[in-house]
């Protein structure tokens, strides 16, 4: 078996008293469509943090595209392919829509060639991107002034501009109508077409569903289930763990 | 505009200032006029790292008394080699010093560069208010050590006696004056430079949201030192010539609580989103200062300064330059 683009092993994460990560063990292979659901509280966001640098683990180790990354902060893990979307949305609030889509432009794309891009490729590499999630007639609002919908989609395309190998999308969909849903879901897998191997966090199970070729359930900072979704929301503990006994 | 033709204007409205000011054929003039450039640099150098990156530094009047007493101490080595070096050394030193003003200004701006760079490092962690704090303490430590560091004057204060001229300029005042224009144009250029780079797109970041930054790449923890060493140093800088210009340089008059409202005070009203802010900001109210102490008190400027602050926060949150940006835009939209 060939190594794995992300392999997190035995990762823990207490905050005080409170367990919230629990030698959790996870695998992705390059090219994957990964879901990962639990209930509310269950660790998933912390484990994004873990993984992309936000928060420090404990104990255990992260391994992405065969480089440990424990020790790196977020910035250097994002050059090296690894990048999330924030849960709620975080536009840089005093820029541009195009701007906002720029700076990972700046700061990963060109600080890993080392290359310096003329300014018009930069612009056109916006338009491109803005292009990709429909926000190219927006270009030049404030993020403030976007939509619930529109403002994920920008959160989306800010990762995607880092051109990453993996792209964490957490909880994208949280609070949207059904075919602004499907929306999200079919850009995400767009994006997975071009060679992005995708996490998604989502409460939506008809988005999970109908994305994922895998599933990954965590309940109370423990990994319960990994496998196909069919037989993983068949599964009797993730039964229990989502409807109680 | 580019940066080269950019500098040519500063140099051209300088020139222009000085030789305006030598019309009047009085001294005071330059007295006055250096008081509101020195609050020109400070409020530049505040606004990089407090106006950009978003972190309000209240500890100025720490950096700016470091540049002064940097000048103090080389100045008192220049009077006692003799006693403080080393024989071996004596020639080579007599030959050195008296060091020239501008000499011991480029000194000012590493030394508070340096304690910039150290005071960031450990500090920058911190956010908002508990930075902001750390700041002021950075201020009492130094003021304390200052005034308990006999070699300088420690709380007796430390005499310089300028000369009363220098060739071609005139009056040493006119001398000073054009040192701090020098350190006005480098400011404001260092300024804008930053503002139309790539690290000022960082700072705007750290300023909009530190988390989503570094998920975008950005370093913040080292732009943030980027931002506290230039802002640290410039302040520095426009303290090195203070004791040439007093005369006479104790703790209390340099540490003074009105160098660190000033700096925060002037960018806060002037619009700290651009180099023109804090610009607009200390012209104003530095010369309103100036104005008022000659004409009702000295001891009203900090009441202006107040005043004005809240007055600001209340009717122009985002400044002067904020106001008229949001005046052209909506005459734009009609």
């Amino acid at each position: 078996m060939t190594e794995p683009l992300l392999r997190i092993n035995q990762v823990s994460k207490r905050f005080g008293g409170f367990v919230a990560l629990d030698t959790v063990s996870l695998e992705i292979a390059e090219g994957e469509r990964v879901g990962l659901i639990g209930p509310n509280g269950s660790g998933k966001s912390t484990l994004v943090n873990c993984i992309c640098g936000t928060l420090r683990n404990e104990a255990g180790s992260v391994t992405f595209d065969g480089k440990p990354m424990n020790g790196l902060n977020a910035h250097q893990r994002t050059r090296a392919g690894l990048a999330r979307s924030f849960q709620l949305p975080r536009p840089f609030a005093s820029m541009t829509v195009s701007d906002n889509i720029r700076v990972p432009l700046l700061y990963t794309v060109q600080a890993r060639g080392g290359e310096h891009q003329s300014a018009t490729a930069l612009d056109d590499r916006c338009v491109e991107l803005l292009k990709l999630v429909a926000l190219d007639d927006k270009a030049a609002k404030n993020p403030l002034d976007l939509t619930q919908v529109e403002m994920r989609k920008l959160e989306l395309a800010r990762a995607v501009a880092t051109e990453p190998k993996l792209l964490i999308a957490d909880e994208a969909m949280a609070g949207l109508s059904h075919s602004e849903v499907e929306d999200i879901v079919a850009l995400l897998i767009r994006l997975n077409e071009r060679g992005i191997t995708i996490v998604m966090i989502e409460h939506i199970m008809r988005a999970v569903m109908s994305f994922s070729q895998r599933l990954v359930v965590l309940v109370s900072g423990k990994k319960i289930a990994d496998g196909l979704p069919d037989d993983v929301i068949k599964d009797a503990e993730v039964e229990r763990a989502y409807l109680g006994q | 505009m580019r940066t080269p033709l950019f500098i040519l204007c500063e140099i051209v409205v300088a020139a222009a200032l000085y030789f305006g000011l030598r019309q009047f054929g009085n001294d005071y003039v330059f007295f006055a006029s250096y008081t509101v450039l020195q609050f020109v640099v400070l409020a530049t150098a505040w606004n990089i790292l407090g106006g950009y990156c978003g972190y309000v530094n209240f500890g100025s009047s720490g950096f700016f008394a470091i540049g002064a007493y940097t000048s103090v101490y080389l100045y008192t080595i220049g009077q006692n080699i003799d006693e403080v070096v080393p024989e071996a050394w004596q020639g080579v030193m007599h030959a050195i010093f008296p060091l020239p003003v501008p000499v011991m200004i480029v000194c000012a701006g590493i030394a508070s560069g340096l304690i910039g760079l150290g005071t960031g490092y450990l500090t920058l962690r911190l956010r908002g208010v508990f930075f902001a704090i750390a700041t002021l303490a950075l201020a009492v430590v130094l003021q304390t050590f200052i005034v308990n560091w006999a070699f300088v004057g420690g709380s007796r204060g430390a005499y310089i006696i300028p000369p009363a001229s220098v060739p071609i300029l005139g009056p040493y005042i006119q001398y000073l004056f054009v040192l701090m224009l020098i350190l006005t144009i480098i400011s404001l250029t260092c300024a804008r430079l930053i503002e139309r780079s790539r690290l000022g797109v960082g700072f705007s970041t750290i300023r909009d949201d530190e988390m989503a930054a570094e998920a975008c790449g950005v370093p913040t923890l080292k732009l943030k030192l980027i931002a506290t060493v230039v802002s640290g140093a410039l302040m520095g800088m426009a303290g090195a010539p203070l004791p040439f210009y007093m005369g006479f340089t104790v703790p209390s008059a340099v540490f003074d609580l009105s160098y660190a409202v000033n700096s925060i005070a002037m960018p806060m009203i002037g619009g700290t989103t651009s180099w023109v802010g804090p610009l607009v900001g200390a012209l104003l109210l530095g010369s309103l200062q100036q104005v008022a102490t000659v004409t009702i008190s000295s001891a009203l400027n900090l009441l202006i300064v107040g005043l004005l602050l809240v007055g600001f926060v209340i009717i122009a949150p985002n400044g002067i330059v904020g106001l008229l940006h949001g005046r052209i835009r909506k005459r734009s939209k009609l």
